[in-house]
C-alpha cells in the first residue's frame, strides 16, 4: 500500500495495481474507518477500483495530522472484519428492442443472444467505483467473451436505466446522457433519486446480481413504454 | 421577498460555497471558481462564509429587487450600476424595492460574485445550494443556470452599513498567471525532462475552458502511461491525457477519472485561473506540501484580518 500527497488538501491511497475483490473490500474497510476516525478533518472520500482519495479540511488539521489517521486505518483494516457488502438484485429486460448493441455483443462472442443475455446475468458484480455522474456505479467483470470497446461513436442520448458494457465492465446510466457503451437491456430500478434516501440503492463494494424479467414485468415495475416505443438508436 | 432576473447575462449561476461529503454517490463539488473574490463578496454584507451568491461569467446580469436589502459584487471588473448610477465593486451597497441592478461586461478577468446580504434563499440539495448544470442538481431547479423571469428568495435588511475592501487590497487580473503546483499522484510516471519542460514553459488557456476544466495548449508533457485504473480526482488536479495537453479540473469536473495526472494546482491559484480567458497565458511552479499549506494558511488569516471600511454616505 501507497500513500501518495494528491494536492494540496487531499491523499490518494493505492492498495494495488490492478482490481481484486480483496482489495475492494479493504478500500471499504479503510474508508469506513476514516469516516470513523477523522471527524471534522474529513471533507470527502472517493473510493475507486485499487485506490481512496482522501479529502481532508486544510482549515481544521495539516498533511501530518491527515497522514496520521490515514496510518491508523491501514494498520486497523488488517483486523478490520471485512464485510463483503450488501448483495443487491437489479431487474433487467434484455432484448433487442431494449437493448440495441446485443446483437452485435453476440456476433463478435460467436453466441446466441439467448446465450449473451445469460452469460451477462449469470454472475454476481462487484461495485468498484461511482462517478461519471450522479449514481453511476462501475461493475465488474464481465466474462471476456463479452468485453466489448466503447463505441468508435458515443450516442448522444443513452437512455435512463440502459445496461450497457464497455470492456469487462458494466453499468446502468442512472439518468439519460451521452455515453459510449455498448446497451444491452433496460433497468427499470432508478440508480440515483435525489429525493430519496438513502439517493442510490448500491455503495461500493456491495454485489449486484442482474436478475432477468419480460418486456410486460419491466412495465409493471415502473419501466418507461416511450422508451421502447420511440426505440432506442 | 425576492429579486427578480431581468437578463441572465451568458451565464449566471447560483452558487454557495460548494457541496461537500457526497463524491461517495458521485455529485461534484461546484461552488464558486474563484473562492476569493466570492469569500469577500460575502464578508462586506457580513454574511456566513458560505452564503449563497450569483456567479456571473463575463457579465450581462440585470436584476430588479423586489426588497430593501444590501448586495455587493466582487471579481472580474464588470461595470455595477443601480438605477442607471455605477457603483463601485468590492463594496456593499444599499439597494431598495423596485431598484434596478445591473452588470456590465468585463474587458479582463472572467467571473464576478453578486451577493446578497444573508444570501440567495433557494433550495439545498444534499447540503449545499450550489449549481452543476452537467448534473442537474442545485440552482432553483434541476441544475438550471439563471434564466429570465426567475424569481431569487432574499430577506429584507436594513440594518446594515456600507462597507468597502480599500482598493489597494483588491486583486486585479491580468492575462497571464502562475500556477503553483504541488507535485502527487503519478508524477513519477513523467520523466525529468517532461516535468523541467512542464514547469519551463508557457501555456495559453483554449477555449475549452469551463467549470470542469481548463484546457491548455503547449510543449506536449504527455508520460508512456496510457492506461491506468480510473481513480479519485480532486480540484486542481492537472490530468496529462495521451496528447499531452494539459488539463486543470476544477470544481465541477467529474470525480473519477483514468488519464495520468502530474500534481494539483493549489487553490489560491485555481481562482487565479478562474480569471483568465482564453488565449490568457500560464506558467506552472512546483511547491512543496509544507509551502502549499504555509501559503493555504496565510491567505486565511490574511482574509480575516485585513480591515474593512465603512463608507460614509
Amino acid at each position: 500500500m501507497r500513500i501518495e500527497i494528491a494536492s494540496e488538501n487531499s491523499f490518494i491511497i493505492y492498495f494495488n495495481d490492478q482490481i481484486a475483490a480483496d482489495t475492494t473490500a479493504q478500500i471499504s474497510a479503510c474508508a469506513g474507518l476514516l469516516r470513523q476516525s477523522m471527524g471534522p478533518l474529513l471533507v470527502d472520500l472517493v473510493p475507486s477500483y485499487a485506490s481512496l482519495l482522501v479529502i481532508y479540511h486544510l482549515h481544521v488539521g495539516d498533511h501530518y495530522q491527515a497522514k496520521e489517521f490515514i496510518k491508523q486505518a491501514l494498520a486497523q483494516i488488517q483486523d478490520a472484519a471485512i464485510s463483503q457488502g450488501k448483495l443487491i438484485h437489479l431487474p433487467v429486460y434484455y432484448s433487442e428492442e431494449s437493448g440495441p448493441d446485443l446483437a452485435h455483443l453476440a456476433a463478435a462472442a460467436k453466441l446466441s443472444v439467448a446465450d449473451t443475455i445469460a452469460l451477462h446475468h449469470s454472475r454476481h458484480y462487484q461495485v468498484y467505483a461511482i462517478g461519471f455522474a450522479p449514481g453511476f456505479a462501475y461493475l465488474g467483470e464481465v466474462d471476456e467473451r463479452l468485453a466489448s470497446p466503447r463505441k468508435a461513436t458515443p450516442r448522444l442520448k443513452v437512455p435512463k436505466g440502459a445496461v450497457a458494457v464497455a470492456d469487462q465492465q458494466t453499468a446502468v446510466y442512472p439518468s439519460q446522457s451521452p455515453g459510449g457503451w455498448n446497451l444491452i437491456g433496460l433497468c427499470p430500478t432508478p440508480m440515483f433519486n435525489a429525493e430519496q434516501e438513502p439517493p442510490m440503492p448500491v455503495s461500493v463494494g456491495d454485489q449486484i446480481k442482474f436478475e432477468p424479467i419480460s418486456r410486460a414485468e419491466f412495465l409493471q415495475q415502473g419501466g418507461d413504454e416511450q422508451l421502447l416505443l420511440e426505440a432506442i438508436t | 421577498m425576492s429579486m427578480l432576473v431581468k437578463q441572465p447575462g451568458l451565464l449566471s449561476l447560483l452558487q454557495d460555497a460548494g457541496r461537500f461529503g457526497a463524491h461517495n454517490i458521485g455529485l461534484t463539488n461546484g461552488g464558486p471558481l474563484d473562492q476569493q473574490a466570492y469569500a469577500w463578496a460575502n464578508r462586506l454584507l457580513g454574511n456566513k462564509h458560505n452564503a449563497c451568491a450569483i456567479e456571473v461569467s463575463f457579465g450581462g446580469l440585470q436584476l430588479q429587487t423586489q426588497v430593501d436589502t444590501y448586495i455587493a459584487v466582487t471579481g472580474a471588473p464588470m461595470a455595477l450600476t443601480i438605477d442607471g448610477v455605477e457603483h463601485d465593486l468590492w463594496t456593499s451597497h444599499k439597494v431598495t424595492a423596485g431598484a434596478h441592478i445591473s452588470l456590465g461586461f468585463c474587458q479582463q478577468g472572467a467571473r464576478a460574485y453578486l451577493a446578497v446580504a444573508g444570501g440567495f434563499q433557494t433550495p439545498i440539495e444534499f447540503g449545499s445550494r450550489s449549481t452543476v448544470v452537467r448534473e442537474n442538481i442545485g440552482g432553483l431547479q434541476q441544475g438550471e443556470k439563471l434564466t429570465d423571469n426567475d424569481l431569487l428568495a432574499c430577506a429584507e435588511t436594513n440594518t446594515l452599513a456600507s462597507y468597502t475592501l480599500p482598493a489597494a487590497r483588491r486583486p486585479t487580473y491580468t492575462d497571464h498567471t502562475e500556477l503553483r503546483v504541488v507535485l502527487g499522484y503519478q508524477h513519477d510516471l513523467f520523466s525529468p525532462t517532461k516535468q523541467a519542460l512542464f514547469f519551463s514553459s508557457t501555456y495559453t488557456l483554449t477555449d475549452r475552458a469551463d467549470r470542469m476544466g481548463m484546457r491548455l495548449s503547449g510543449p506536449d508533457v504527455s508520460c508512456d502511461t496510457t492506461s491506468m485504473l480510473s481513480e479519485g480526482i480532486c480540484h486542481g488536479a492537472i490530468q496529462i491525457p495521451a496528447d499531452g495537453q494539459p488539463i486543470v479540473l476544477l470544481n465541477d469536473r467529474q470525480t473519477i477519472g483514468g488519464y495520468p495526472k502530474i500534481g494539483s494546482v493549489i487553490s489560491q491559484d485555481t481562482a487565479r485561473l478562474a480569471q483568465l480567458r482564453p488565449g490568457d497565458k500560464v506558467t506552472f511552479k512546483a511547491v512543496d506540501i509544507h509551502q502549499a499549506q504555509n501559503i493555504s494558511a496565510l491567505a486565511a488569516y490574511r482574509f480575516q484580518h485585513t480591515p474593512i471600511e465603512i463608507v460614509s454616505e
